[in-house]
């Protein structure tokens, strides 16, 4: 019907009865089901729960009661909590999992009227970068099916590229929104951490893993972000801030921290600097900027992320829920079966890092340094952001890469090495497309001050009004 | 040479919220095993803990009552283990930044007060309980526990006798009861401790290698596993062996501690700071709030008690211990003489209660009554043995003391015209009697008031009965 409409344009359409909330529903329903099997970006496919849903939604729209997002399509990362629809964050070990509530983004979004397609894949418990960890197998790039969607949001990032939903949640601990949002050439924004409640979004690490938006356009980004954020008394590191607002761009002053800029890949720099032109010529000032402690990013990372982790996943131990091990002979065997078989080889490699770093003896040296890290680079961004007001950066190293191509694990988390400081340091982020190189999508990164993602939509949709890259479909879309 | 014992305790207190620590199920006891486990004490996965204030105000009350440090932060962490009760796979409790650090408990153990040394006091969540009796084969999971908020109290290793680590944990559960903290009801499990012991040679300033027995929750346990553990430490080095530091469980029914072992046991819990909870900065309001619910202290009620109302050491004690019974009592004693008011609290209704099994709180006579049938035996308006009468009267139908008495007709006989004339009559009807204590049997006397008692039917002045009848005798 109209499947790269945006949000602005699909309100319209539904305001005026030119199409009800049902008709798009189906609509988006049967391109999910002709597109998914080529590209594995759903799960879980809920027509019955959306077509319910999407009839709520007209009664609303002809009560003329409607939110800015009633009777809008949407799709979720599958480890947002459902009740009543399997949340089983691509691992064997929920495989079977039924929330018994829903998480608060799910609920505020339902609440807006917006209508739930499904549950994307994803990385297993969102711990990859290439959405190969999937228990579910990996979801394939629209722009190119031998290439990685990127991950761990991979799902909706192809979902929202593939124009089968325009709007889709994720959640971003290292990257995992701007980085899929770069390679599917989509709009992706990683809030500031507390901007957004984490109550029922299953946890990888705590204190980075923060919920997002994907969307086509930075527009339709704002739409979703409005019905998403909020302080929620169930999540106490949640904020009480006043809803995002948008800033104005002009006399804005971009930094280019030099440490993201220098040694990039000559063919994506030449997007990404003809992307800050463009900023340039919408009235913004560019400014070298030196954030020191970037390089230590992705170790201090690695290590936070890996500790919280192993605490995060202890609780799948196959006694109350989850994968459980057929006869165990003993309480040992029960744990040891239940996690061997219910985890992958990338899950249980972070478990046994985070354990790791955190024992007597090495606590010291890898826990406590990485949080002094964690700290330096905080510090890094308040210095830049006292002379500028925002940070323009590349999302990735690279295009989407193939599938299989990359093995090291530790090659692989150098995938991060430019999304990982804005979650280290607490910050907005996004991505937005800018341009393309051997065909494949590029991002380029915003970053704000904490709570300043009014910042990021303005420049964001200041470089969408000059160029057309967010508006370019994969071919078979 | 002789031994000294060197002990530190642990008590877990209870905390008496209505709801649990970091969720909004309720803390009800003895409710159907999982019933009062919500999604967050399932550790289902994407719940968070959000903590609960009245639990961080009981806990700065105690900080308060024991003259600690009270952090200006204080910050909750992640403690690692595996056990099937413990659903996250981690207890979230305070490592790095307790709430309370510091103060002191002052005991009396029988050898005067001594000022016992708290380290600290953090707050923690309890685990649920593993159910190994019930299912043969296999372990039942009763999850209404977790979540339940406690108050791990940590003393110095000041103890030096297994009386004192008794008389702590007794005096913890009378201040946990006074600041209204906790029920302190051990047989639910409301307070547990874990008891470290060592000994060394009296003189040594070195401690020596300690062990811990876990999970203590009676006075009289307390005392018995802390005594057998330190003659085992004791038996273990006269051989010329070394104590292993380990953790023991105390079986009462063998009495003797043996090794602990299960997953409860871990070298390392990698803690690390729990990234769901921000540090949580006390502020003025709420420490306000703590103070103004700390009340009057088992201590000071004690030496009041003593000072102001002239009870002994030992009535006071036993009276200031429960604060309900503390209330009681000073309802009535504020309206009648002190003294006697603690003698019947300590004998009649004491006595009462346990008859009954009933606790202070649900005492079907109201303190005022008591109080009114004291002053009526003050006044010589009832003997005290008629006053018994009437206690038990008040206790199974109620009522108004005065009205029972003129009901019953038990107004005490004090009129001497009567009273003489009962006496003369005995008097005559006795004449063996009589000859006997006049020949000097005094013990006779007691004879005489019995029968006086008997005609009046127990309402005789037993004062003004003696003195009567030593004159009808001496005028015989």
């Amino acid at each position: 019907m109209v499947p790269a409409a945006d949000i602005a344009t699909l309100r319209r359409g539904l305001d005026a009865g030119e199409y009800s909330a049902r008709e798009l529903a189906q609509d988006a329903l049967a391109r999910i089901e002709a597109a998914n099997p080529g590209l594995n970006c759903f799960i879980t496919i809920t027509g019955e729960q959306a077509l319910a849903a999407a009839d709520t939604a007209d009664a609303r729209i002809a009560a003329g009661g409607a939110a800015p997002l009633t009777g809008i399509p949407i799709a979720h990362k599958d480890l947002f909590c459902t009740a009543g629809v399997p949340t089983t964050c691509a691992s064997r070990m929920l495989a079977e999992f039924m929330a018994s509530y829903d998480a608060t983004v799910v609920a505020r979004l339902a609440d807006a009227g917006g209508v739930s397609l499904g549950k994307t894949n994803m990385d297993e418990f969102a711990m990859g970068a290439s959405n190969e960890t999937s228990w579910f197998g990996p979801v394939r790039n629209p722009w190119r099916h031998s290439r990685t969607p990127g991950g761990s949001s991979g799902g909706s990032a192809a979902a929202v590229a593939a124009g089968l939903v325009p709007l889709a949640t994720g959640t971003d601990t290292g990257g995992s929104i701007r980085q899929p949002a770069a390679f599917c050439g989509v709009t992706g924004l990683k809030p500031t951490y507390g901007r957004v409640s984490r109550y029922g979004m299953v946890a990888f690490a705590s204190s980075l893993d923060q919920g997002g938006a994907f969307a086509r356009s930075v527009a339709d980004v704002e739409w979703l972000l409005l019905a998403m954020e909020g302080h929620d008394p169930r999540d106490s590191t949640s904020a009480a801030r006043p809803p995002t607002t948008r800033a104005p761009t002009t006399g804005m002053t971009l930094g280019m921290p030099r440490e993201y800029w220098d040694g990039l890949d000559a063919g994506m720099a030449r997007c990404l600097q003809a992307a800050t032109r463009e900023l340039e010529a919408a009235g913004a000032a560019l400014k070298d900027v030196s954030l020191p402690h970037t390089a230590a990013a992705v170790p201090a990372y690695y290590v936070i992320a890996s500790a919280e982790a192993s605490a995060n996943l202890a609780r799948y131990d196959g006694v109350r829920f989850g994968h459980r091990a057929a006869e165990p002979k003993s309480l040992d065997d029960l744990y040891q079966r239940s996690r061997g078989e219910g985890f992958g080889a990338e899950v249980k490699r972070r478990i046994l890092t985070g354990a790791y770093v955190l024992s007597v003896g090495y606590y010291d040296a890898y826990y406590l340094k990485a949080q002094r890290v964690r700290r330096l680079i905080r510090q890094d961004f308040l210095n830049a952001f006292a002379a500028v007001d925002a940070i323009v950066a590349p999302v990735t190293p690279s295009v989407a890469f193939e599938l299989g191509a990359v093995r090291d694990p530790v090659a692989m988390y150098r995938q991060d090495v430019f999304t990982t400081p804005a979650n280290l340091a607490g910050l907005p982020a996004m991505s937005v497309p800018c341009g393309f190189q051997d065909g494949l999508p590029v991002g380029l990164q915003l970053i704000a001050p904490h709570f300043g993602e009014g910042r990021l939509l303005a420049l964001g949709t200041a470089l969408q009004n000059r160029t057309d890259w967010h508006l370019r479909r994969p071919p078979a879309a | 040479m002789s031994w000294e014992s060197v002990i530190g305790l642990e008590v877990h207190i209870q905390l008496a919220t209505r709801s649990k620590i970091f969720s909004g199920a309720s803390t009800a006891f003895g409710a159907e095993p999982n019933t009062l486990a919500c999604a967050i004490d399932l550790g289902l996965p994407g719940t968070l803990p959000v903590l609960n204030r009245e639990a961080l105000r009981m806990a700065l009350t105690f900080g308060l009552a024991i003259d600690a440090d009270i952090a200006r932060e204080c910050r909750f962490d992640r403690k690692n283990y595996f056990y099937p009760d413990l659903p996250k796979g981690y207890q979230i409790s305070q490592f790095e930044a307790p709430v309370v650090s510091g103060g002191t408990v002052t005991i009396d153990a029988g050898a005067g007060e001594r000022r016992i040394g708290i380290t600290r006091a953090h707050l923690e969540e309890d685990a649920g309980k593993s159910l190994h009796e019930d299912y043969a084969g296999m372990t039942g999971i009763d999850l209404n526990r977790a979540g339940t908020p406690l108050l791990e109290v940590v003393s110095e290793p000041d103890l030096r006798s297994p009386a004192e680590a008794a008389a702590f944990f007794r005096e913890l559960r009378a201040l946990a009861r006074h600041l209204r903290i906790s029920d302190g009801n051990l047989n639910e499990g409301s307070m547990r401790c874990d008891a470290n012991v060592s000994v060394r040679r009296t003189g040594e300033q070195a401690l020596g290698e300690r062990t811990e027995i876990k999970n203590l929750n009676s006075f009289r346990f307390i005392e018995r596993a802390i005594r057998h553990e330190i003659a085992r430490h004791i038996d273990v080095l006269e051989r010329g062996g070394h104590v292993t530091r380990e953790t023991r469980l105390y079986d009462a029914e063998r009495d003797e501690t043996r090794p602990m072992r299960g997953k409860e046991l871990s070298d390392d819990y990698r803690y690390f700071p729990e990234p769901d909870l921000l540090p949580v900065s006390i502020s003025e309001a709420l420490l306000a709030e703590a103070r103004a619910a700390l009340g009057e202290l088992p201590r000071a009620k004690r030496r009041r008690y003593q000072e102001t109302l002239g009870l002994n050491a030992a009535e006071a004690r036993q009276l200031a211990e429960e604060p309900n019974v503390a209330a009681y009592f000073e309802a009535v004693a504020d309206a009648s003489k002190p003294r006697r008011a603690a003698h019947w609290m300590m004998d009649q209704v004491a006595a009462a209660l346990n008859r009954s099994g009933l606790d202070i709180a649900a005492c079907p006579v109201p303190a005022a009554q008591l109080a009114n049938l004291l002053r009526r035996i003050d006044e010589g308006v009832v003997s005290g043995k008629i006053a018994t009468t009437i206690f038990d009267v008040l206790w199974r139908d109620g009522g108004d003391v005065d009205a029972i008495i003129e009901a019953q007709g038990l107004r005490q006989v004090s009129d001497v015209g009567e009273l003489a004339g009962i006496v003369a009559r005995v008097v005559a009807a006795h004449p063996d009697q009589a000859r006997q204590f006049r020949a000097g049997k005094g013990k006779v006397l007691g004879f005489f008031v019995g029968q006086v008692m008997k005609e009046t039917s127990g309402k005789a002045d037993p004062k003004q009965a003696n003195a009567l009848l030593l004159q009808a005798l001496a005028d015989g």
